[in-house]
């Protein structure tokens, strides 16, 4: 039975953990004191996108109320002072990346456009018949259509490497698929549906030896691991701001100048050109040739108070604690047995699928729902992984700093309730 | 009842443990696949129509407790109707699952798949009642003619 003092030593407890303080944390994000059908709101689907803290709502309220105007194109006070504060966010998204130069900061909608800027811009220029792109047997279908299509466009071959039944890739078979051909490598950091993490120093370096670029995609690690691109040698590393507790709409492609520099633009209009006339245009410089058109000006503004928020808590300390998080929740979960968990790599974040018997997620996810928690249920834009486990589904728990064992514990007995209605 | 019970009816969860009609048809002159892109659920109904009459119906497939029991009702309910009155019973349970028509009054045209009408508290799961439906409204439409089976 959980009383007053129990729940304190438990709140102790975790405090003694680790530094960070989810308990504290949590009341900087206003949506988490909801209820939902009656019960507090209990949010597990961070994976999918995360809650936003005041700072974030602040900065974009500030934004809209003090000195909204469109960016690089006035002379006027507020057009400046929006510019100023859209270059900083791109800054502070530079610092965060530990990007060598903020012109290699692209801003755009999301990790999925990041990516298609890529595939569009670098694929369609450099690759031709019979080139072949490595990626993961666990990627999203953002890092999976894009490829085919240009697969479809140019003749080129798209090969997978594979993964074992933990859900770890398979680094040898990976390596051995690189070859003469291999034009590009584009790999998923951590998957969103299995939690793996992938050895990326390892996967670039084997590509590098072949002169192959890398792509890593970072939309579940950014969020939850410190990333640094010039340590990693990574070529390209795409992220989205809501997955980082930043507004929608907003995401980042980080690419080396060498390779921004040569490909062209993914998109023409304003901002993305130095001089226009109809015989002939220049391109303007980096990172503007790659932002055509008014960009989310508030939601890089967001985003930049995001990674300050972020930052001020430490990226190592959310890791910390989203490990012991996942401890417990996987350890709590061991020990209902009807609960089969997908994905059991070594390394992994705080992302659980898992199955419940042969009850089907999407009943799951509705009786949870009923008890304030909130799971994701289904293929989670991964149904090659589905497939290769011989599954049609999961219910998927992915935790973030915010999220305590009191919501573990809820998690729970929201599953029993499940196997009750269930029988 | 609670929302989660009205929506869990012993019915439901029965018709999802032994669906009825579960199986492949293999002398079948109609047939569809239908999917829900949002959940990955896939079924296929398979259909033997004289004339305008269901002679028989079945379905296979993968899919949660609230499709599942949907197609099984469904299959248990149309064997036997003419194409009108499949139409008709569709539209109706159309409007009693989005909760357009009270449960009380549907019971004439849609029978026992009032047990259904829990879901319109849950919008989300709308779509998993219906696959069957609109599968099968595909499976009608397929073309005799074209008709091959796998066989
Ligand atoms: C690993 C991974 N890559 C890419 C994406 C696509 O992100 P977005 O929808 O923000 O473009 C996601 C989102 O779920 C993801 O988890």
């Amino acid at each position: 039975m959980v009383t007053a003092e129990n729940a304190l030593s438990i709140k102790e407890w975790n405090r003694s953990a680790s530094e960070l303080d989810a308990y504290k944390l949590r009341d900087d994000f206003p949506i988490l004191k909801r209820w939902v059908h009656g019960k507090p709101l209990v949010y597990l689907d961070n994976a999918a996108s995360s809650q936003k803290p005041q700072a974030v709502i602040d900065a974009i309220e500030k934004v809209y109320t003090d000195s909204y105007s469109n960016i690089h194109r006035g002379v006027h006070a507020l057009s400046q002072e929006c510019t100023s504060a859209y270059e900083e966010a791109r800054e502070k998204v530079q610092n965060f990346l530990n990007a060598a130069h903020s012109k290699e900061i692209i801003f755009v909608r999301n990790a999925t456009e990041a990516i298609n800027l890529v595939v569009s811009s670098y694929g369609r220029t450099n690759l031709s018949r019979g080139d072949e792109i490595v990626i993961s047997a666990m990627e999203h279908h953002a890092n999976i259509v894009p490829w085919q299509i240009l697969c479809q466009q140019t003749g080129a071959v798209l090969r997978v490497a594979p993964m074992t039944d933990e859900g770890e890739l398979q680094l040898d078979e990976y390596k051995k698929l690189l070859n003469d051909k291999t034009r590009f490598v584009s790999i998923v950091h951590i998957s969103n549906a299995l939690g793996t993490i992938n050895p990326i120093r390892d996967i670039i370096a084997a590509a590098h030896d072949r002169g192959v670029p890398v792509l890593i995609d970072g939309a579940q690690s950014a969020p939850h691991t410190s990333i640094d691109v010039q340590e990693l040698d990574c070529d390209f590393f795409v992220f989205s701001g809501h997955k980082l507790y930043g507004p929608s709409g907003i995401g980042v492609l980080y690419g080396k100048t060498e390779f921004l520099d040569s490909m062209p633009p993914y998109q023409g209009g304003g901002d993305m050109i130095s001089y226009v006339s109809f015989e002939k245009t220049l391109y303007n410089d980096l990172p503007y040739k790659f932002e055509a058109g008014t960009p989310h000006i508030a939601g890089a503004i967001g985003l930049g108070a995001a990674i300050d928020y972020l930052t001020s808590i430490g990226l190592d300390s959310i890791a910390a604690y989203e490990q012991e998080l996942l401890e417990y929740a996987t350890r709590a979960l061991a020990e209902i047995p009807e609960v089969r968990i997908i994905g059991a790599a070594k390394e992994k974040a705080a992302v659980i699928s898992f199955l419940i018997g042969d009850i089907h997620p999407h009943d799951v996810g509705t009786i949870l729902d009923q008890q304030g928690v909130a799971i994701r249920t289904g293929h989670h834009c991964a149904q090659p992984i589905m497939d290769r486990f011989g599954i049609p589904a999961t219910a998927r728990a992915s935790l973030a700093f915010y999220n305590t064992r009191e919501e573990i514990d809820a998690l729970i007995a929201g599953i029993k309730k499940v196997i009750e209605v269930f029988g | 009842m609670s929302e989660l019970d009205e929506l869990y009816q012993e019915i439901i969860l029965d018709h999802n443990k032994n669906p009825r009609n579960f199986h492949k048809m293999e002398d079948a002159n109609h047939m569809a696949d239908g999917y829900n892109p949002l959940c990955g659920d896939k079924v296929t109904v398979y259909l033997h129509l004289d004339g305008d009459v269901v002679s028989d119906i079945s379905f296979d497939g993968k899919g949660c407790a609230i499709s599942t029991a949907s197609a099984s009702l469904m299959t248990e309910t149309i064997k036997g109707k003419t194409l009108d009155e499949v139409k008709t019973m569709f539209e109706s349970f159309h409007d009693l699952v989005t909760g357009r028509k009270d449960p009380m009054k549907c019971e004439v045209c849609v029978g026992k798949l009032k047990v259904l009408a829990g879901v319109r508290q849950f919008p989300m799961r709308v779509k998993c009642a219906t696959l069957c439906w609109h599968t099968l409204k595909a499976a009608i439409e397929s073309n005799e003619d074209e008709f091959v089976t796998t066989e």
